[in-house]
């Protein structure tokens, strides 16, 4: 463990000790995550937006949507696009300036969950192939700071993309051209859900607090999709799993997927 | 990465791949080790297409300071990869992807060095890749081990990786960049043989539980024979017969 301060060591040292009586640090059972809190429709200036509240983690995701160019490579695809920030009154250490690491390792797993589950279907955003595409943009910024951003972040963005609304655009001399007043939803396949866990010492705790997640050994995130399959992993933390910890954590955010994914869609009103 | 594309065939009705390979094969995999002559520890790699370079220095000297932890050397990872390795030029500025893969091979060397007894320095471990043909990742981390033990630095084991997928339904051994782009899943798969740790895990598209289970597996028997690979090219340096330096 880099950089480990005498607080945190004393801080997982007790952790630890709770641990071993089956307790954690906030009285919570090992795989309860905290109660999660979404309000959509928070910035009326967006597209779709959601704040997410995961205990006292606070995370705001708003969606633009507006034409683009596409990929060269994806002419017949519109464009999908995570961002992340920790806003510096988050947290004494968030720093302004170019992103660390691990602000970047946060807006790609985000990213990444979303993306490959396919939950956008992208295909239904073209204007005119190779030309013009419709761009949708989830931003969010950490407002603050209290352990597990991944999933918070998660949260926030998948909410708001489900609550957004599509303007529409007709190509007029090659060039998109807004129609005012039709917007339609969304097209949404699948609703992913990420469950991050972390490993202190033998013992697999669910959505770790910052005073857990400062001392974790390793943590996973697992995002699943709306048919229960695993669509996304990333490892992280100074250490490793066994193959028996990495089926339990697979199970865990399984089941504990399904129950989150009913408080966003519950929040939000979204059907799939 | 997203583009996937469903008229590649990447698996032939006989089980044959795009490559010629079966399902549970890797491609050809050579490592050699200390290559370069300035660095404490180094080696090179050749993972199918992959060309890759991993140089290591240090213990040494901590810049800037304020990194330095009174209490354990740190491990400090940079993977970048040449304007000229991939199809059309990467801009040669390290990249966002480049910097959270420098973060994972980071966290899947950490549990294999024994820093805690070089305080105040830093071990540096730079991957270069010259060429890249899908896994990239594996095959820096692969290298990077071996040049971290080729620069004397103590480990409680070598960390090999493979990645493991699924193409064309069924479940591969080591994917390649056609599969990659147009398979179904890409997960690679970092490991310590010896103390049977997942150091390294990430995944890209769509798994069952089932499936997510027999994909790790298959990818731990990727890393196994990637592992007796990695032991003969240090055996190689160090014990072979020849004048070595």
């Amino acid at each position: 463990m880099a950089n480990i301060s005498i607080i945190d060591k004393l801080k997982r040292s007790k952790i630890l000790d709770l641990l071993q009586e089956g307790k954690r640090i906030d009285g919570r059972a090992l795989d309860e995550p905290r109660p999660l809190v979404i309000d959509t429709g928070v910035i009326p200036h967006a597209n779709g937006s959601a704040r997410a509240r995961l205990g006292d983690t606070e995370i705001v995701a708003g969606v633009k949507v507006q034409p683009d160019r596409p990929f060269p490579d994806m002419g017949d695809k519109g464009i999908f696009m995570c961002t992340a920030e920790i806003l510096p009154l988050a947290h004494p250490s968030a720093e302004t300036g170019p992103p660390q690491p691990d602000v970047i390792e946060l807006a790609r797993v985000v990213d990444r969950g979303i993306r490959e589950s396919g939950m956008i279907d992208l295909s239904q955003f073209v204007l005119e192939k190779d030309k013009s595409v419709i761009g949708l943009f989830a931003d969010s910024v950490v407002t603050d700071h209290d352990g597990n951003l991944f999933d918070t972040c998660s949260y926030a963005a998948v909410a708001a993309i489900l609550t957004s609304k599509i303007p529409k655009w007709e190509m007029k001399d090659d060039a998109p051209v807004l129609v005012e007043d039709q917007e339609s939803d969304t097209p949404i396949t699948t609703i992913p859900i990420s469950v991050t866990m972390g490993r202190i010492g033998e013992f697999i705790i669910v959505d770790p607090n910052l005073d857990e997640w400062e001392c974790l050994d390793a943590r996973i995130t697992i995002t699943t999709n709306s048919d229960g399959n695993i669509v996304a992993l990333q490892k992280g933390g100074n250490d490793g799993f066994s193959l028996e910890q990495l089926v339990k954590c697979s199970e865990l955010s399984i089941s504990l997927g399904k129950k989150i994914r009913d408080v966003i869609k519950e929040a939000t009103g979204a059907s799939k | 990465m997203g583009g996937r594309e469903a008229n590649v065939v990447l698996l032939d009705e006989n089980g044959i791949r795009s490559d010629g390979r079966k399902v549970n094969e890797t491609r050809k995999v050579t490592i050699k080790a200390g290559v370069l002559k300035n660095a404490n520890g180094s080696a090179y790699i050749e993972f199918g297409g992959n060309k890759i370079l991993a140089g290591v220095f240090g213990p040494r000297d901590v810049h800037p300071k304020h990194m330095s932890n009174p209490d354990t050397g740190i491990l400090r990872v940079r993977y970048h990869m040449e304007p000229f390795s991939v199809g059309e030029r990467k801009k040669p500025a390290p990249s966002r992807r480049e910097i959270e893969i420098s973060k994972v091979i980071k966290e899947a060397l950490e549990p294999a060095v024994m820093l805690e007894n070089f305080p105040r320095t830093a071990v540096d471990v730079f991957l270069e890749v010259l060429q890249a043909d899908g896994g990239t990742r594996c095959a820096a981390l692969d290298a990077a081990s071996v040049a971290l033990a080729d620069a004397g630095i103590p480990m409680r084991d070598i960390v090999c990786a493979c990645a493991a997928g699924k193409a064309g339904d069924a479940l591969i051994l080591d994917v390649n960049n056609e599969e990659d782009q147009a398979g179904q899943a890409d997960m690679p798969i970092g490991y310590m043989p010896n103390l049977g740790k997942i150091t390294l895990l990430q995944l890209d598209g769509v798994l069952t539980p089932d499936e997510y289970k027999k994909c790790i597996e298959l990818g731990l028997e990727g890393c196994k024979q990637v592992y007796e690979i990695q032991k003969n090219a240090l055996r190689e340096k160090y014990f072979s017969s020849s004048d070595n330096n």
